[in-house]
């Protein structure tokens, strides 16, 4: 059984929880300081909050869900990407369409 | 014919072929979870600036209380991760303690964007007010909604495992909601930033 692995470290304390909470709440700082403090452009900024939510995205899938753990944790990782993926089409295809026509919006 | 020797290391919901089946369909669940919440931040963005004459974000959003509940939301989900290290370690005492601690924090955080939408509301800012917060009301709505029924969920399952203590099953039905719950903070961040954020910084 494969997924015995992380378990042989359950008596200790769980630094890897107590890791993954640092590096959100610092990610959401930055992503604060970013947005309201820095100098980037409009679009500069977006960018680099959009990275900064899909980091902390995934150390709440691994090191909060632990989704690496079970023997089926590749169907798992396969699922969560192709609904990723799904979203990222939905999303961004959905605003690219929508763009047409609407250049006299003030957006 | 079940006849796999476990490790005593194995953690007790992936010791049957229900639990680890059960388990696996949960992860194809939230899937199509974030398929449907795709299409939410889709109509969302796409409503961006249609507020027919009515308030916009940047006149309504407050940083303090986002970011309240952001932290909430975000300590709650590290809180049910100790759940479950707690589990694994079969102490019941743990899992109690810090479900009760998530619960908690959920409730918070609900009351504060409770408060919220009824401010919004107040300030001419309803579901019908304009494309733009019909988008709002519906993407941030549903995730509260979610949350809800999250906190219901969860409540229930401490109630079984009050009277069952820790078996296969209801460790496997304690490792579901958390993984429900640490998804209910994954779409959070994707609000926090798409909407939230973007909507302040426009």
């Amino acid at each position: 059984m494969s997924n015995n692995e992380q378990t042989n470290s359950h008596s200790h304390f769980p630094w890897s929880h107590l890791i993954g909470f640092g590096l959100s709440i610092v990610l959401t700082l930055l992503a604060l300081w970013v947005g309201f403090a820095s100098d980037f452009s409009f679009r500069t900024i977006m960018i680099i909050v959009v990275i900064l939510a899909l980091i902390q995205a995934a150390i709440q899938l691994l090191m909060f869900m632990h989704i690496t753990e079970s023997d089926s944790s590749r169907i798992q990782v396969g699922t969560i990407l192709y609904a990723v993926f799904i979203a990222v089409a939905i999303v961004a295809g959905t605003i690219w369409v929508m763009s047409f026509g609407m250049h006299n919006m003030n957006m | 014919m079940e006849s796999v020797e476990y490790s005593p290391n194995t953690p007790l919901e992936y010791q049957s072929e229900t639990g680890r089946l059960n388990i696996l369909g949960f992860w194809i669940f939230l899937g199509a979870e974030i398929a449907l919440f795709s299409t939410l931040f889709a109509t969302y963005l796409v409503l961006v600036g249609r507020t027919a004459g009515g308030p916009g974000p940047e006149e309504l959003f407050e940083i303090s209380g986002v970011l309240i509940e952001t932290f909430l939301l975000l300590t709650s989900s590290f809180t049910c991760g100790l759940a479950i290290h707690y589990m694994r370690n079969h102490s019941l005492k743990g899992v109690f303690l810090w479900i009760g601690v998530t619960l908690a924090l959920g409730l918070g955080f609900l009351g504060f964007e409770i408060y919220e939408f009824v401010h919004y509301i107040h300030e001419g800012a309803a579901l019908t007010t304009s494309a733009y917060w019909s988008g709002f009301f519906v993407l941030v709505g549903t995730h509260g909604a979610h949350v809800t029924m999250g906190i219901a969920w969860i409540s229930l399952i401490l109630i079984q495992l009050k009277q069952r203590g820790l078996t296969p099953d209801t460790t496997r039905k304690v490792f579901i909601s958390s993984l429900y719950w640490h998804f209910l903070d994954v779409v959070w961040i994707f609000i926090f930033t798409a909407v939230y954020l973007y909507g302040m910084v426009m």
